[in-house]
């Protein structure tokens, strides 16, 4: 489920040809990506892909060694202060400050945003009360479950109102309740008109939150789309067979020669074109004699397509 | 807003910050930025200072070895305060918080003025409260008022000088333990090899030059003219000039280490 984009023309990220390395590491090779005014981005990856630098990179932490950026139209070289004051950031690891309680944390972000003192109180209330955390307000983080602390830091992240957001991995180590919350959060946000950059490593995530999801591996993009325009991208779509002996393979094979047989598991594989009447078609010619253990339906999701993508770059690399 | 008012207001919220911080570590800080001085006090002069001020001779000038040796404890305070600020400055660093201030319209140099400032106050409140307690234990300082507030700004100035360096240190080192560690030499080592208990002069011939020459024996000298009454020929201008390049040194280093800033 995708939230509804108005497909803005604007655009809030522009990179082109980025690069990073450490020393002979190279981390982000010749990176291009767009993110779109109001659309949801994820980058998608294993550990080590890259996912993190790019977000240090786009939020002015660290410098590329080569290629351009701008973020909501600014350079990101030569104004990178004013990009400081229209992005928000939540990285991987928490950036609350664990001696002040939840609502000092916020309240200090409104100063350090210059906000005037009733309205530095006013959203500091707001954001607690939406964050659920109205009750933890007066403790200070070393009380707080992992989710309540990341909640907070993202509650900080919202005191300034930020247009773009960059959320690093921000569901990783949460339990499932925690989980929803965050992704419902992120729905919220996009409501609201706000532009997000979101990093994961779970497939999932993506294709709950992203409009769309760039892939990454090993410091390259290797697939960029809706995540349906990813997932067809992947011939997949097959009926699956399982039957109790060989003898009822062999004669459903006879009858559905377009399957591809597994011997060692008992399995025919048909592949699967439109909709329910592939299926029944391939009911009908099977007949009542042949004697079908199970029978599944398997559609490619994004693992498929992530497997893939990075199995073929891993067939470049070793050739 | 101008650019210097925004410096301003962003270092007076740190230094906020960084107050609250403390208050909530009070207990702490209070065993040892105070405790801590009170007990090499009590250990010096109790234990220690019936043979030390004897052997002192004309060093003592005829007073209790006490008189002699709160210059010292003194800058012993200022010096253990080094410990605190580098592990508050390593804490903010490995913490996710200053890549938050990095990525916001925060001005650069606020989280270590507000550092730095908040440093310089507990080391000038400890300093205050093991002054008092020498006084109940029988140091009876010689000082002119305008003497004391030499000594105050001394003391001012060399906490000054060592919240930068342990600034530094705690921008370069990468957990509590070294942080802590990379003090340690300034919070003991140092005092010791200095005037701090003893003339540098009964030291083996070694140390001798070492501890005559190093800014501590500079800045301990000075005090202890100051508070006992005498001379105090060119030993202020000389630990302020201490003072200045270990500010300077502090300062520039904690600049470069701060920009380099991720790892």
């Amino acid at each position: 489920m995708n939230a509804p984009t108005d497909h803005a023309t604007r655009t809030a990220v522009s990179v082109t040809g980025l690069r990073k390395a450490y020393g002979e590491k190279v981390v982000l090779d010749d990176v291009d990506l767009t993110i779109r005014e109001g659309e949801v981005l994820a980058l998608l990856g294993p550990n080590g892909a890259g996912k993190t630098t790019i977000v240090r990179i786009l939020s002015t932490l660290i410098q590329a060694d080569a290629g351009t950026a701008t973020v909501m139209g600014h350079d990101l070289r030569s104004e990178a202060g004013v990009v400081r004051g229209v992005i928000g950031v939540t990285g991987q690891f928490s950036a609350v400050d664990n001696l002040l309680t939840g609502e000092e944390n916020l309240l200090l972000m409104g100063r350090l945003l210059h906000l005037p003192a009733t309205e530095r109180r006013a959203r500091a209330s707001q954001l607690l009360e939406r964050f659920d955390l109205v009750e933890a307000a007066r403790q200070t983080p070393a009380t707080y479950s992992g989710g309540m602390t990341r909640r907070l830091d993202i509650a900080m992240t919202l005191m300034g109102r930020p247009r773009l957001i960059f959320l690093d991995e921000p569901t990783t180590g949460l339990d499932p309740r925690s989980r929803q919350i965050m992704w419902q959060l992120v729905r919220d946000l996009v409501t609201e008109g706000v532009t997000i950059l979101l990093t994961t490593q779970y497939l999932e995530e993506a294709d709950q939150l992203a409009d769309r999801i760039a892939m990454l591996d090993r410091g390259r993009i290797v697939a960029e789309g809706t995540p349906e325009e990813l997932k067809r991208r992947i011939p997949g779509a097959h009926i699956r067979l399982r039957f109790a002996d060989v003898g009822s393979l062999d004669k459903a094979a006879l009858e559905l020669p377009e399957g591809a047989r597994d011997d060692e598991d008992l399995v025919l594989r048909i592949p699967k074109e439109g909709g329910i009447r592939s299926l029944r078609s391939v009911i009908a010619r099977l007949g009542d004699d042949v004697a079908v253990e199970d029978l599944s339906i398997h559609t490619p999701d994004l693992d498929d397509v992530f497997f893939a993508v990075t199995g073929s770059q891993a067939k470049e690399k070793t050739l | 807003m101008s650019a210097l008012t925004n410096a301003a207001q962003d270092s007076a919220t740190m230094l906020g910050r960084e107050i609250k911080h403390s208050m909530r570590l009070l207990r702490l800080l209070i065993v040892s930025a105070i405790l801590v001085p009170v007990v090499m006090l009590l250990l010096f002069d109790y234990i220690l200072g019936g043979t030390i001020g004897q052997g002192l001779g004309n060093a003592a000038r005829g007073a209790p070895y006490i008189d002699y040796l709160v210059a010292g404890i003194l800058v012993m305070t200022v010096a253990g305060g080094c410990g605190p600020t580098a592990i508050n400055v390593t804490m903010d660093m490995t913490g996710g918080f200053v890549d938050r201030i990095r990525t916001m319209a925060v001005t650069r140099g606020a989280l270590l003025a507000g550092h730095v400032g908040v440093s310089v106050l507990r080391m000038l409140v400890a300093t205050a409260a093991v002054t008092g307690v020498a006084l109940l234990l029988g140091f009876r300082p010689k000082a002119s008022v305008v003497d004391w507030f030499a000594v105050i700004g001394i003391v001012a100035a060399f906490s000054f000088a060592l919240a930068w360096l342990s600034a530094a240190i705690g921008l370069v080192t990468k957990s509590v333990a070294g942080a802590n560690g990379l003090t340690l030499p300034l919070s003991f080592l140092l005092p010791f090899l200095s005037s701090t208990f003893v003339p540098a002069e009964s030291m083996p011939a070694g140390v001798r030059w070492f501890a005559a020459n190093q800014p501590f024996t500079a800045v301990v000298d000075s005090l202890r003219a100051l508070l006992t009454g005498a001379p105090v020929g060119n030993s202020a201008s000389l630990a302020l000039a201490w003072c200045a390049a270990i500010a300077l040194v502090g300062y520039l280093w904690s600049q470069a280490a701060f920009r380099r800033g991720t790892r």
